[in-house]
């Protein structure tokens, strides 16, 4: 039996659930927006309402101040839409609160991923694979050389470049949501307890996962660090920090980077990186298509990244998929 | 393996000269012969293994990866070798390396009929890094950033030898350098190379500056604007070689082709041309030699449109006579003797200028105005000729740059140390008159010229003076007055504003002259001497 799902329309702007008349992570103002997670590209203020699990509700309105319109959806809490559509938030292992969902109608079960990772990590629960008709999946690392190594490796690296140079301090760039806190509790999992010092634009998300119940240690400001005080310290900042006048105050910096990009060596120089950490919130290329793989739906769709090797790697193994050319996912910094 | 695996990563993060230096003079002092060896010469592009190129790891990936795949990941890479290295199946079991003197010689005995089953075999004992280091090992395309000068300074400073002796030393020896390593690691006699036509390092010249010296101690002698260069001649081959010790011989051949005596000579190489400006039979200015550098074939109508000859500063060995450690007046004479026996059309001597004293060489200097000449010489009468530069024998001294006052246009952050300040500077002149409605035309980009203070002050013009980004470039208000100072300037089509300048540098900051009294463009072309 053919099916076409045309209760669901990917649009530039979104992806839109027709009966209910509910937007998917839009980028524009709509009356009514189910939201997978924080990450700016995925949730925007100034919508009517907006269903989201708490956690992303209390980020969203950390960062962008909305609260109006606010309805909060714990994890795995089945929701009726309008026009006969149910909604299921489910882990999606990416960031706090970040979520796939699940809608169901007329008998027929689509998963939107949103962004998602497979490792484990200590900030958030683990992706739950989610049977479905229709998997609406990210390829952000869609390519086969991206296979991202065990954190605990990328982990170690850091630590033994700061232990090797007690005179500078480590700086490390990292997504100041999901990244820097995921980055730091690895670093407690670790066994590292000194003071980890923060950008000054890093502390309220800081705080935020610490409100939640996630333990980061011992926490501090660089601005108001003591003489000396750095020397030897981890330094987490905001990727754009790295190479700007802020980090001018630093006693040596080591220039870290926390990202999924850093495996390719160019990428890596170009943001004039020396200590490359290759950490990332996403799936790799291995989970990415594990994942279609468990999954098994009769159709996958993909949102964004590299979207042209997903493909390829779908026609090759025989499954039915196809692109959606959504704009306004940025993926630079993760 | 690991451990040039290690090297070669962190070469790749590090931008700091003397963090490089340390690294490879780190490896160089800790790894045994003949691996630290071979791995200077991959490192120098000293290794060539016919049967693996770039093709040849496409073709082997080719045969396990969907090429659309391949195809997606090298574009997105953009390196092949790290591609493949990123591809290939990580090892099932613990990895046990080879060492670097095992991939030379497994490299080395691979054919195109072998390599598609060895090459595997190789990549299978590797992790991720060893499988980049042992492709860029295979394929000689290390592209990151050591030079060979960068390296032989390494050397020099793992071993606490000068790097004179080991440029010396170096040229003739054949990879993995265990003669080179005896000598510097374990004080052996140095490796002798009488029948080479190896490279010397050159002697090099301070700036006069303010110092006055009596013509009595210094002879005098025109500096040729054109590249330095060295021709030697031994055991029947003959090589030229740039200042940094670059065989250049293929750029120009008619130059190896014309030395007969064994020697080894120090000039200035420069063109004929009087059509680019020059005297009949004379020099041509820089611009006229640029159209032959870089070239790896040249063809026999850039030999006769631009015709390269060196002119002769100084002779090091004549006839398997080492003059090095005699004084400048004895070679002078010795080069005076050697340079009627030499073809005429490719070698001539650089004049002595004669001066009563200071101030007469001072006058000569102001008028001349022959486009090829830079500047002056001073060289010490009693001067041995001593690789690099040693205080008092030898002076420059350069005319006086030119100068034009230029509109701050742009400005782009800089590198390494300087990574968070805007320190590239674009800057124009007035198309006309600027009050008229002209324009700007950029006409040139220095990144020095100014103090550290400076560039403080200039950074924090440029962040608040922007109005417009354009990725890491600010475009600014157009607000700030340069001096700018330049050797020359050229006719350029590659440039919009139709003008090259030679080496410019910033020399003043004027925040003393507004912006529309800057220079137009027509004072820049009256400086053009093409």
């Amino acid at each position: 039996m053919a099916r076409d799902f045309s209760w669901i329309r990917p649009e530039p702007w979104g992806i839109h659930v027709v009966p209910a008349d509910c937007w998917i992570d839009p980028s524009r103002p709509v009356d009514r927006a189910l939201v997978t997670h924080g990450h700016a590209d995925h949730a925007r203020g100034g919508h009517g309402s907006t269903f989201a699990t708490p956690e992303t509700l209390a980020i969203m309105k950390l960062r962008y101040a909305t609260e109006a319109g606010a309805v909060p959806v714990p994890y795995g809490e089945r929701i009726a839409l309008p026009g006969g559509v149910a909604a299921t938030w489910i882990p999606a292992g990416h960031v706090l609160g970040s979520a796939q969902i699940l809608l169901e109608h007329a008998g027929e079960r689509i998963v939107v991923t949103g962004d998602f990772k497979r490792r484990p990590d200590p900030t958030c629960p683990p992706f739950e694979v989610t049977p479905c008709d229709v998997l609406i999946t990210e390829a952000t690392f869609g390519l086969p050389v991206f296979r991202h190594p065990p954190v605990e490796q990328e982990i170690a690296k850091l630590l033994s470049a700061l232990a090797a140079n007690p005179e500078r301090c480590v700086l490390v760039g990292a997504y100041a949501l999901g990244k820097a806190q995921r980055l730091i509790a690895e670093l407690r999992r670790a066994g590292h307890r000194d003071t980890i010092w923060l950008h000054g634009a890093m502390e309220r998300m800081c705080r935020l996962y610490e409100d939640w119940g996630i333990d980061l240690g011992p926490l501090r400001l660089v601005s108001e660090a003591g003489k000396g005080e750095l020397a030897g310290a981890i330094i987490v900042a905001p990727p754009s920090a790295l190479n700007d006048r802020w980090s001018r105050r630093l006693p040596d910096p080591i220039t870290a980077m926390a990202s999924g990009w850093m495996q390719v060596r160019q990428r890596a120089r170009q943001r004039m990186v020396e200590l490359p950490l290759v950490i990332s919130d996403h799936a790799d290329w291995n989970e990415l298509t594990q994942t279609v793989v468990e999954v098994n739906p009769a159709e996958t769709w993909i949102t964004h990244g590299r979207e042209e090797a997903m493909l390829r790697w779908c026609q090759l193994n025989q499954r039915k998929a196809r692109a959606l050319a959504l704009v306004g996912y940025e993926d630079e910094d993760d | 393996m690991e451990e040039f695996a290690a090297l070669l990563d962190a070469l790749v993060y590090t931008r700091s000269r003397n963090a490089k230096l340390k690294l490879l003079a780190d490896y160089l002092r800790s790894t045994p012969d003949p691996d630290r060896g071979w791995a200077l010469a991959a490192l120098t592009d000293g290794l060539d293994f016919p049967a693996v190129k770039s093709s040849t790891i496409r073709n082997l990936l080719m045969e396990r990866i969907d090429p659309v795949l391949w195809t997606l990941s090298r574009e997105y890479v953009g390196d092949s070798a790290e591609t493949a290295s990123l591809l290939w199946p990580e090892p099932t079991e613990a990895p046990s390396p080879p060492t670097v003197a095992e991939a030379v010689d497994a490299l080395s005995r691979m054919t195109r009929a072998t390599v598609m089953a060895e090459l595997p075999r190789l990549l299978d004992r590797l992790d991720g890094n060893g499988r980049y280091a042992l492709l860029k090992l295979a394929t000689g395309a290390m592209r990151i950033g050591i030079s060979a000068r960068l390296a032989k300074t390494a050397f020099a400073q793992a071993f606490d030898v000068s790097v004179e002796d080991v440029e010396e030393h170096w040229h003739g020896q054949a990879p993995p350098y265990t003669a080179l390593f005896d000598w510097a690691a374990h004080g052996a006699e140095p490796p002798n190379a009488d029948d080479i036509p190896l490279f010397r390092p050159f002697m090099l010249a301070h700036g006069l500056e303010d110092t006055q010296v009596d013509l009595a101690d210094y002879a005098a002698e025109w500096k040729w604007d054109g590249i330095r260069v060295q021709v030697v001649r031994a055991g029947g081959a003959t090589r030229v070689y740039s200042r940094s010790g670059d065989d250049i011989s293929a750029t120009f051949p008619e130059i190896a082709e014309a030395l007969h005596i064994d020697a080894v000579l120090d000039g200035e190489l420069l063109v004929r041309g009087a059509h680019q400006g020059g005297e009949e039979g004379g020099a041509a200015s820089f611009n006229a030699l640029q159209q032959r550098l870089g070239r790896k074939t040249v063809s026999k109508k850039m030999r006769e449109e631009y015709p390269a000859f060196v002119r002769l500063y100084d002779a090091l060995i004549v006839e398997g006579k080492d003059l090095r450690p005699r004084p400048w007046s004895e070679r002078r004479m010795a080069l005076e003797a050697l340079v009627p026996q030499l073809d005429p059309a490719r070698f001539d001597l650089s004049a002595v200028i004669a001066a009563a004293d200071f101030a007469e060489l001072s006058a000569i200097r102001e008028r001349a105005r022959d486009d090829a000449i830079e500047g002056v010489m001073l060289k010490r009468r009693d001067s041995p000729y001593v690789a690099g530069r040693r205080t008092g024998l030898w002076y420059k001294w350069k005319r006086d740059p030119l100068l034009v006052d230029c509109v701050l246009m742009y400005a782009q952050r800089g590198s390494g140390k300087r990574s968070s300040f805007y320190s590239d500077y674009t800057f124009g002149c007035w198309d006309g008159d600027p009050d008229e409605g002209a324009d700007l035309l950029p006409v040139g980009k220095a990144y020095f010229g100014f103090t550290d203070e400076e560039l403080k002050w200039l950074d924090r013009y440029v962040r608040n003076h922007t109005v417009n980004r354009f990725g890491p470039v600010r475009e600014t208000d157009r607000s700030l007055v340069f001096e700018v100072a330049f050797d020359s300037v050229h006719v350029s089509k590659r440039h919009k504003s139709g003008v090259a300048m030679r080496f410019p540098r910033i020399s003043r900051i004027r925040t003393d002259k507004p912006a529309h009294e800057a220079d137009r463009m027509d004072t820049l072309r009256k400086l053009i001497r093409d």
